[in-house]
Parts: structure tokens; sequence; C-alpha cells
């Protein structure tokens, strides 16, 4: 059971996603438009936010934007069929995952668990690769002694990467080991989540350091 | 020999034909008109003279005379190089150019008579003539010849010949020039013209051709450009009224989703409550969650096609390992204990994963649900391209309806109309396929067999991503 934010501006739709999501156990609120989302999430500590794209006022990316601004809330989007543009938008924004409306509840039941899985802490000693130390009791990261807020997908990509320095992981493995996809699933997901990880551990102006990508395979971590 | 054929050959023959012809005849009639005056002239003037001459000395004649008298008149009659020789009647002058045929026709003859005669490429005139006693016209028994030469009149005749056919060079040279220029004035609007209506046929319905002048030429010119915009314009309203409905389609499909996202949601909580509800309730209950699948299917299927139309297809291109890429495939829909496969690894190629799962799945469903077991997927690699392979066993596809079976909503079976696809799967399969910049064929095997072939490089030249249009 989780607490859901849905934001959607169609009443009937808002209306029936509440209905199936309360009917598999969640706790629901709902808003009809960014402003009023964003509003009620200050009061209502939601796990995730159900997010659709196309909002009356300010839009789905900006609501997305201002959510990870200062919220590790995990984000899924509502998005049109493979509207690309609204997808590849949606993740660069802060997206977690997106499904596709119309969408069956047990689908975006199955991405709302995926993206609120709990990361296991595990005791263990403190990694420290270069600038980054990885603890992955606490779950937190730093970098140069200062602490990196990382949203969820974010901090389980890299804790997942983190654990086999050096190892190559294809897209697809990674979207089945991190999102739980198991189907061939959009591999976009990662590109972006990982764009959005290197934005906040790895130099700007240098090559990633930390998350290198391996051409027509996939990425891995390091070798520091 | 095309060339002749050509209107540049034919238009240089006439002018060619015409300006000889003028010239040749031109110089013919000159020619016969100097020979006229010149050499028949002198030739008249000189018997003439002659023959006055003889009339005028017979008078002075007693008859008979001696040789040595006729010697004497001969040498009388002689002027400049003009050879007289006066001869008793059938006494044969010692000069070959008097010929026995003359002396034969004077004898026969009371008049003059004359024999034109060539010696050693000299021209001359051989006259002869019995002198009459002037009274009564009686012979007096006396022969008179004149040889002169006509040396004169034949070389100032020869110089009107050559000056004809000294004319005739240059104007045929000039007719062949001015059958050029009247060649090119006519074959470049024509090669415009050629030109012009290629471009069109290639497509491009902007060509139009400059109009110069009045003529033929130019009013056919008009003419093209006129039916050159009249096909524009039709052609461009009925690409229109594609457009139009495509994005009807579109638009139709846009508005139905709203409506069956919230549909959608609740499926599952009827689906649930079915079996609460009584018999009949329980029933449409499942029915309405079935018939919503299958509607959001089409509409799902319809957008897609709608996006393939508008050029708005993305392709998102990651090097893929495509056995395991196609076991997954048939993992994620419980489909691997039913197909049998043949993919051997490391087979990695460029490719849209999300697309290769698209028609992965809509091949092998077709086999699975329209033809018999085993159904098999192969991949395989053929040069440059790899291909997947979905076969079946069942009775495959009629010859007929081979070649429609990608095109939208065809059904092979019209009692079939109602079948568990939209009737775009394959027309989708397809897309995706040519969207790789490959290619998916279907050929008649022991069942169907459908070929999926995809490029191992990039293909080159087509932007892989293009903006998406927004809702």
């Amino acid at each position: 059971m989780a607490r859901v934010l849905l934001i959607e501006d169609d009443m009937n739709v808002r209306d029936a996603l509440t209905l199936a999501l309360k009917g598999r156990d969640h706790e629901v609120e709902s808003a009809a438009s960014g402003e009023e989302g964003l509003e009620l999430l200050a009061r209502f500590a939601a796990d995730v936010v159900v997010l659709d794209l196309m909002l009356p006022g300010i839009d789905g990316f900006e609501v997305c934007r201002r959510i990870r601004a200062t919220a590790s809330t995990s984000i899924v989007m509502l998005s049109a069929r493979g509207d690309d543009f609204d997808v590849v938008g949606g993740l660069e924004a802060g997206a977690d995952d997106y499904v596709v409306k119309p969408v069956r509840s047990q689908v975006l039941e199955a991405r709302i668990r995926a993206v609120l899985r709990r990361t296991d802490s595990v005791p263990s000693p403190v990694e420290t690769y270069g600038e980054l130390r990885v603890d992955r009791a606490s779950l937190t990261v730093s970098r140069g002694g200062r602490r990196i807020a990382l949203p969820p997908m974010e901090l389980r990509l890299l804790l997942y990467l983190s654990a086999a320095p050096g190892q190559v992981f294809s897209r697809q493995q990674l979207l089945e080991s991190v999102w739980e996809h198991d189907y061939l699933g959009d591999s976009r997901l990662v590109d972006a989540c990982v764009q959005r990880l290197r934005s906040k551990i790895e130099n700007v102006s240098a090559e990633p350091r930390y998350v290198q990508t391996v051409r027509g395979f996939g990425y891995r971590f390091g070798p520091v | 020999m095309t060339w002749l054929r050509g209107l540049r050959a034919r238009l240089v023959i006439t002018f060619v034909l015409v300006g000889g012809l003028s010239v040749v005849g031109a110089a013919g009639l000159t020619y016969y008109k100097a020979q006229l005056n010149l050499l028949t002239g002198v030739q008249n003037r000189l018997l003439k003279d002659f023959r006055n001459r003889v009339l005028l000395l017979s008078r002075d004649v007693a008859l008979p005379a001696g040789d040595a008298e006729l010697a004497l008149l001969a040498e009388d009659l002689e002027v400049g190089d003009r050879k007289v020789y006066v001869v008793k009647d059938g006494a044969i002058p010692g000069d070959a150019r008097v010929t026995a045929e003359l002396r034969a026709r004077v004898l026969r003859r009371p008049e003059l008579a004359w024999q034109r005669v060539t010696r050693d490429g000299v021209p001359y005139l051989v006259g002869g003539s019995r002198v009459m006693l002037s009274a009564g016209g009686t012979p007096s028994g006396i022969t008179i010849y004149l040889v002169e030469s006509l040396e004169q009149a034949a070389s100032d005749q020869a110089a009107v010949l050559s000056a004809a056919q000294t004319a005739a060079l240059p104007a045929v040279l000039l007719a062949v020039l001015a059958g050029l220029l009247a060649a090119r004035g006519v074959l470049r609007p024509v090669a415009d013209l050629d030109r012009a209506a290629r471009r069109l046929g290639e497509g491009r319905l902007e060509t139009r051709l400059p109009v110069r002048g009045g003529d033929e030429l130019a009013r056919l010119a008009g003419r093209f450009n006129e039916t050159a915009a009249a096909l524009e314009r039709s052609v461009g309203e009925l690409r229109e009224m594609e457009a139009r409905s495509r994005r009807f389609v579109a638009d139709v499909s846009h508005e139905l989703r709203t409506p069956l996202a919230a549909a959608t949601a609740v499926t599952d909580v009827l689906e649930a409550g079915a079996d609460r509800l009584d018999a009949d309730a329980g029933t449409a209950a499942r029915l309405v969650t079935a018939e919503i699948t299958r509607l959001t299917k089409l509409v799902d299927d319809l957008m897609e096609i709608s996006r393939f139309d508008a050029g708005a297809a993305v392709l998102n291109l990651n090097e893929v390992d495509v056995g395991p890429a196609v076991a997954a495939c048939l993992r994620s829909r419980g489909w691997s204990s039913d197909v049998t496969v043949d993919l051997p690894p490391d087979i990695r190629v460029p490719l849209d994963p999300r697309r290769l799962d698209v028609i992965v799945a809509n091949l092998v469903g077709n086999a699975l649900r329209h033809g018999a077991p085993p159904v098999t997927v192969r991949v395989r690699v053929t040069g440059q391209a790899v291909a997947v392979e979905v076969a079946d066993h069942g009775p495959g596809l009629p010859a007929d309806v081979l070649p429609h079976v990608f095109e939208r909503f065809y059904k092979a079976d019209a009692a079939r109309a109602r079948s568990e696809g939209s009737g775009l799967g394959l027309a989708i399969a397809r897309e995706n396929a040519l969207l790789h910049g490959g290619d998916l064929t279907v050929a008649p095997g022991p069942g169907a067999v459908f070929t999926l072939t995809l490029p191992r490089t990039r293909p080159a030249g087509k932007a892989p991503a293009r903006p998406g249009r927004r809702p």
C-alpha cells in the first residue's frame, strides 16, 4: 500500500484511476491541475506522483521539475501513447517511469510497485571511488564530502552499477533489474536516468568518470 | 541511323536540298543562257558573215577557175585566224577538221552546212557551202570551207560554269548553316519541353517553361504550363484531402483515448466484481471489459499507423543482440514453450528494441492463432542483413491473398471479419521494418513464412529521429 497523488485533468479518467488504485489498497489523493497537485503534495506526503503530462496551466513537465527540485518523491508519468516527444521531455524533467494511456490498472500498479521498491540497506563498509562515497548502510552518496540528494531510481541505478565496478550492463539488463520491466522496455528510461545521475555526481565539464558509456553495449561503473 | 530521323538532321537535309537545288537550277539556267549568248551567238555571227562573203565573192569569180585563182580567193576570205579553203566540188581540202561527213552534207544541200569539231582540246566551227551563181542558183562547181576557232567563246563559257560552281559550294554551306540555325531555333524549345515533361513525370509538378515569342512552340509551352498548373492543383487537392483524412483518423483516435483511458482503468475493477454480480450482469461486465480491451488495441494501432503516415515515427536505435531480444519477446508473452527457436548468439544489429518486439510479437501471434504448430522462429545472417524468419506449418495463405496481407484492415477470410487483431498488425509490423531500413515479406512455405530483414549497419542518410508531432 502506498500514498499516491494523482494529477490528471480529465474528471472521468481521474475518478476511474482513483477507483482502480483504491481497489488495490492504495491511499489516493487527486488533483485536476498542476498547481493544485503541487499544493496538495506539500500537505499529503505522497510516496509516488502519477502525473498526466497534458495539463491546463503549468504542464506536467514543469510539475515534474518542481517536484524534483524539492522532494525525492517517485514520479510515474501518464503519457499519450508513443508520443515520443512527451516521453523524452518527461524523463528529462525527472520522471522515473511512464505508462501509456489508456492503461490497465494492473500495469500502472506494477510500475508504481517497481519505482517504490525500497532499496534495502546493507551493513557494509562505506565504499569510496575517487571523490565519490557510497554508503550502502545509510543509502547516502556524497561527493567531495558533500552529501548528494538522489531521487530513488537514480540512487538505485548507482547502487546497482557500483556493486560491480567495471562490469558492463546492457540497457535491457538495467531495465529488467532496476526498473523491473519484464519485457523489451524503453531504453530511453535508462539513458535519461543516467543523464540525470551524471549531472549530479560527475564533473559536468569532463568526460563521465563514474557512469561510463560503452558504445554499442550499455553502461558500466568506473573503473575509477 | 536514328540521327537521320532527328528533327535537326531532317531540317538540315531539307535546307541543303532546297539551297542546293536553287543554286544548281540558277547555275544551270545561267550556263544555258551563257551558252546561247556566247557560243551560239559567236557561231551564228560567224556563219552569217561567212555566208555574206561567199555571196559577195561568188559574183566576182570567173568560172571555171583555176587552182591558183581558188587559192587566191581563199586568201581573200581569210580574216584573223580563220582558215578558208576554196576547192572544186567534191575535192578534199587538206585539213582533218573538215570531215567527210561535213563534205557529204555540203554536196547534198544547196545552202551552208556546218559542224563543230574538237581537235587537241580546242573547239572549232567548220562551215562549208557550194558557191551558187547568182542567176537562178545554179552550182558554180566551187565549194568553200571555213575553219574558225571557238576557243575564246568556249573559255568564256567555261568561266561562267566555273563561276556558277564556285558560287554553289558557299551556297550549300550557307544552306547547312541556315538549316542548323533554324533547327536550333526549333529544337531548343523542343528540348526544353522534353526536359520539362520528364521533370513533370518525375513528380516535380512545379515545373514550368519560359514562354518566348508568339509562335506555335510558344503556344505549346503555354499549354504545357497550363496543364502542369492544373495537374499541380489537382494533385495538391488530392494530397490535401489525403492529409486531411489521415489527420482525421489521428484526431479521432486521439479523442477516443481519453474516454478509453477512463474505461480501461476500471476494467480490472469490473472484472474483479463480475463474479459477485448475477449471471447476466457478470456476463455483461466481462463482455464490456473484453470489448474495451479490443477497442483500446484498435485505437492504439490507429494511433501508431497515423504516426507512420505523419512521418512522426521515431527510431530509437540500440545495438541489440537479436537472439536474446527475440527470446525475451517470446518469454514475456508466455510463448517460449509453443515456439521452436533457432537463435544463434551474438548477432548484434542497430535496432529499436520496442519496434522489434512489436514485429516479432505480431508475426508469432499470428502464426500461433491462424497457423498450425510447430511454429518456428529462426534468426540468421544473410550478407549485409539479418533475417528473422517466422514460419508455421498450417495450410498457409492462398496465393491471391499473399500480395494483400500487409494492407490495412485486409481480412483473408470475409467470414472471419472479427478477428482478435485490429487488422492493422501486419501493416504496422511492415512499417516498423521499413523504418529500420529493412523489409518484411511473406512467402508460401509448408505454411506461411514471414521474413523480417534488418540491415546490419545503421540506415545511412536517414535521420533516425524526427521531431514528434505534439498532440
